[in-house]
């Protein structure tokens, strides 16, 4: 039987950032990927707002060949468009939008730091409680009025927000659309604000790989084989076997066993649990709360592929966003939670052709889309076809004319093909109630699992996803530290 | 002459804190604008021979340290609990609640035996929350901004409490704080008409539905109540809700106290930056030492107050309170008692609150048309009968029935409430009942409908918000109702805030106006009487 220090399950950008840094240290690492290609959800984002820094620097990427088009400028799109990069916009809410933004990026940029930290056990001193109350202790520091805002506004729903400081409903509908993009939430719903700081400490720009998203799969992949990580794709791993009760290698779907004594799982918790571990191994309350772990995805991907650069009127280069108020988005989210389609969806759209000598495609992230419709799997992706293309044709008068493809991708495709669980592209809602050491379970919030040998490094544990690496770079380290 | 405090507003609240603070020996009186005292919380006839509790109509919250320390059973107040409930299913059936527990047990079994026994893990989980947050209602928030002792001591005392729980425990409860309802549930149960009587209380008085995180804290802050010890318990006021206003004016009374019904406050009257007195409707000065406003933050500051001597924050911040009508309310005189045909004979279910939303997407849909600037088509309808357990309130044979429906917004289609649209609304909810009890509507001898327009303009209640706020986390413990403002002070030096709109919050609980008394005469360094709070029933 094949061994080696560390398996990987899954080669998305969080296995091969962990893989990598694992390998660094000398451990003999193999990432086992389900596709023909590693990068998971990178063929699914069509943006990202940076990839962690510590990945950025540790896996060497920009060497490896990794780089971005400048920063993206966001245009809102309706009768009057509006460019918005960072907080400077133009308009009646110019100023009111540039304070409002520096007063989320100050929020943010003392949030940045918890990214990077293990959720630390509630009832156990040590290190990671005096990190935590440092950072606590940074929030703080914003001073005495900017501490009482942060506490009244952490919890708060960002409708409130936009309308309390805007009056411009443009600029509100984007904060609105920004602040739910990938949540099951809509802009009305309380803690909905945290998810745009969330956004926000990530990192304020929104970027585009040269050479599209799936540079960053490549890239990826090439700098941890470069640490010495074996990649193998097309292995789909069947389960993880248990020894002992201790996790000691996986089965392949193909029969093949590989031995290990640590299992680095980076795809859904929920699939890692329930399905590749199974609840022979498992506490039953443990097993109770992992089946509640909730992963409804609530966006829809479309790609269409262009006989020409459509026109929408603006820098093509930009951003484009279809929300046009805080109701919109609203509106938008209400059928979906009765499994239905919303009659006008609200999007992001991205022109890759724009950027690079590419065939003409679109790129759109299209809100919100049921993630168990009433009326069907096909009968509801048509209609949020349909819906979808009515908007875009609104937008840009004929569009449909030149589109020669067009593809659908409803959470349950997403879960079909990226093992997404509900389509959710966080392995697991971003909410309050699942974030920090609630991430994904408060038992398995350290990366470790209440099975020795077994680890979590997917967008489903802390800090969550976004093309970013943070979560499989800080499991790493956690293994690194046992 | 001059008193020693000024109360604004006749409300549950204001008597409680001009009861504390007479009963340490201050002078005080309580000025209130309409004819009656008791703000929210009143029995009124409006039909000849009804008594109708037209704006609150149960109680649970009403804090019992507030009842013994105010002889308020001694003063003629007596509370009855529920002794059945019902929800009425669209399909003709019904599920059923009764004050006995195996009862209740076999009827949930009769909708799904996994349910009957997850109820049980339910009641647990909950009640450890409730036990967890009770201790909280009666003491001052502290500012975790400061770092004056007292804020410390109390921040620590917050910690020790945290301290006192497992991490499991820990875990739960802040998972609970801020999830939706509709999600807690799914945890326990799987059967859809017991997930819908268990999300009511998640929604009453708020402008969330069901499904918006951060409902889940709305349902305990209903269920932190008890009666007579039985925590999560509700009942009735025995003679209406005015019973507990009017104990406390009696009560008031006895300790020395002065009301001045029927002259409302025109202005809090301020001189070198101190309140000292109020202006009256009709044409008189009060003097007073300090002014303490029952009123909710948005009425006293922005209405009643010179804004030339708030800081222009503390108004921006004022102006942007929360404060979203949600309900509505229809007060109805009948002739005879209501046949539900889906319930057996003679059973006790019209003893309680009777629902006839049977599915949590039912009450989301509802709350749906009220984002939509609507009232809604098929709306939400906490039912009682009080007569069916007080027969003080109405004629012999004939019965008082209680409608709070959800949702009305405050403002509909983005214009003012017209009479029209208030007789709209009334119909969609009648004829919702007749659909369950046909014969109803001929029963009919008056109705009462209550928009929130209704309920600003006789009660005072902005927008018609029954919580004088909303209970979301941005506007709870040391956020409510401004961060800075949490300790029922206000920017202006003796102008006090004792309402619902202060911690902890609305219902019918007196929690605030206690919270405020004390800290008032803590300031004024007068002994305080007050018992300590029970840590745990």
């Amino acid at each position: 039987m094949p061994s080696c220090d560390a398996i990987i399950i899954g080669g998305g950008t969080n296995g091969l950032a962990a893989a990598a840094r694992l390998a660094a240290t000398g451990r003999r690492v193999m990432v086992l990927e389900a596709c023909e290609t590693t990068g998971g959800g990178t063929a699914l984002a069509h943006t990202t707002r940076g990839i962690d820094r510590r990945v950025m620097a540790g896996m060497a990427l920009a060497r490896h060949g990794l780089s971005f088009h400048p920063a993206l400028t966001t245009t809102l799109l309706g009768r009057d468009p509006l460019t918005v990069k960072r907080g400077a916009t133009s308009g009646p809410d110019a100023q009111a939008y540039a304070a409002l933004h520096a007063k989320l990026s100050g929020f943010a940029r003392v949030l940045a730091p918890f990214r990077a930290l293990t959720p630390p056990r509630l009832t156990t001193s040590g290190n990671e409680w005096t990190r935590l109350a440092r950072l606590g202790l940074g929030i703080r520091a914003l001073g005495r009025d900017d501490f009482r805002e942060f506490l009244r506004m952490i919890l708060i729903n960002v409708a409130d927000v936009a309308e309390d400081e805007l009056i411009d409903d443009r600029l509100r509908g984007l904060l609105a659309f920004d602040a739910t993009l990938g949540a099951w939430a809509g802009p009305r719903s309380p803690n909905t604000l945290i998810l745009l700081l969330n956004h926000l400490a990530i990192g304020a720009d929104i970027l585009l790989p040269k050479g599209g998203m799936g540079q960053v799969a490549q890239v990826m992949a090439k700098a941890a084989q470069a640490a010495g990580v074996t990649l193998r794709c097309g292995q789909r791993v069947g389960r993880i076997l248990v020894e002992g009760d201790r996790a000691c290698g996986v089965e392949l779907t193909t029969g093949e066993t590989i031995a290990a004594p640590t299992v680095i799982s980076a795809i859904s918790p929920r699939t890692t649990l329930l399905t590749l571990v199974g609840p022979r191994h498992l506490d039953a309350g443990f097993y109770r709360r992992t089946l509640h772990i909730r992963s409804r995805g609530g966006a829809a991907k479309l790609h269409l592929t262009l006989k020409d650069l459509p026109d929408f009127g603006v820098d093509p280069k930009s951003r484009m966003v279809i929300a046009p108020s805080v109701d919109a988005v609203e509106n938008a989210f209400n059928p979906v939670k009765y499994g239905e389609i919303p009659v006008r969806p609200v999007m992001e759209i991205i022109l890759p052709s724009a950027h690079e000598t590419t065939p003409h495609t679109l790129s759109a992230v299209v809100q919100f889309a049921p993630h168990a419709p009433r009326a069907g799997l096909d009968a509801a992706r048509a209609a949020m076809l349909e819906n979808t293309l009515s908007v875009l044709e609104a937008h840009a008068p004929g569009l449909r004319a030149l589109i020669s493809h067009a593809e659908m991708l409803m959470p349950q495709d997403i879960e079909a093909r990226f093992g997404m669980v509900g389509g959710n592209w966080h392995h697991g809602e971003l909410a309050v109630e699942q974030m920090l050491f609630l991430r994904p379970l408060r038992e398995a919030a350290q990366y470790s699992t209440p099975l020795p040998g077994l680890y979590l490094a997917s967008a489903g544990s802390h800090p969550g996803g976004g093309i970013n690496g943070a979560a499989g770079w800080n499991a790493a380290g956690r293994v690194l530290a046992e | 002459m001059t008193y020693d405090a000024i109360i604004v507003g006749a409300g549950h609240n204001g008597l409680v804190t001009a009861c504390y603070l007479s009963r340490a020996g201050m002078k005080v009186c309580v000025v209130e604008k309409n004819d009656w005292v008791g703000g929210a919380a009143v029995s009124r006839e409006l039909f000849p021979g009804f008594t109708y509790s037209n704006c609150s109509y149960v109680s649970s919250l009403f804090r019992p340290e507030i009842m013994r320390d105010l002889e308020l059973p001694r003063h003629g107040l007596q509370i009855l609990p529920y002794e059945g409930g019902a929800v009425f299913t669209e399909g003709g059936g019904y599920l059923g609640m009764f004050r006995d527990h195996d009862s209740n047990r076999r009827e949930f079994a009769r909708h799904s035996a996994h349910d009957a026994e997850a109820y049980l893990r339910y009641s647990r989980d909950i009640m450890r929350f409730c036990r967890f947050i009770r201790p909280m209602l009666m003491r001052t928030p502290p500012d975790p901004s400061s770092f004056k002792p007292r804020d410390l001591a109390e921040l620590v005392w917050l910690g020790r409490k945290m301290g006192e729980m497992s991490e499991r425990q820990i875990a739960e409860m802040v998972r609970f704080w801020t999830m939706s309802i509709a999600d807690f549930l799914d945890e326990y149960f799987e059967n859809p008409v017991i997930k819908a009587y268990l999300a009511v209380s998640s929604i009453i008085g708020t402008a969330l539905g069901p499904m918006s995180p951060g409902s889940a804290y709305v349902l305990l802050h209903h269920y932190m109540g008890d009666v007579d010890g039985n925590v999560g318990a509700w009942g009735f006021a025995r003679g209406g809700m005015g019973a507990i206003t009017q104990a406390l004016a009696r009560s008031l009374a006895a300790s020395g106290g002065e009301v001045r019904a029927g002259c409302g406050v025109e202005r809090i009257l301020l001189q070198g930056g101190r309140a000292v007195g109020v202006a009256l409707s009709n044409g008189d000065t009060l003097h007073g030492r300090r002014v303490i406003s029952n009123m909710d933050v948005k009425r006293t500051f922005l209405k009643h107050v010179d804004e030339a001597a708030l800081p222009t924050d503390f108004v921006k911040r004022v102006k942007a309170f929360k404060i979203r009508g949600s309900s509505g309310k229809l007060n109805i005189a009948l002739d005879g008692e209501p046949v539900f045909p889906a319930l057996p004979e003679a059973a006790p279910n019209l003893k309680g609150d009777l629902h006839f939303t049977d599915s949590i997407e039912r009450m989301e849909r509802a709350y749906d048309d009220w984002k939509s600037g609507q009232f809604s088509r098929d709306p939400f309808q906490d039912v009682m009968i009080p007569t069916m357990i007080d027969p003080t309130m109405a004629p012999p044979g004939k019965h008082f029935m209680s409608c709070f429906v959800q949702y009305a917004p405050p403002r509909i289609a983005g214009g003012e409430w017209s009479d029209a649209d208030r007789d709209a609304f009334g119909q969609t909810c009648l004829d919702q009942i007749e659909k369950y009890a046909p014969g109803f509507k001929n029963m009919v001898l008056h109705v009462e409908v209550r928009t929130p327009r209704e309920l600003e303009a006789e009660v005072g209640l902005t927008e018609g918000n029954i919580f004088q706020g909303e209970l979301t986390f941005d506007q709870l413990l040391f956020n409510r109702p401004l961060p800075g403002y949490a300790q029922y002070r206000s920017p202006i030096r003796d102008l006090w805030i004792c309402g619902s709109s202060t911690h902890p919050g609305g219902g019918v609980m007196g929690a605030p106006g206690r919270n405020a008394a004390a800290e008032v005469l803590r300031e004024a360094k007068l002994p305080n009487t007050m018992r300590d709070a029970y840590a745990v029933l």
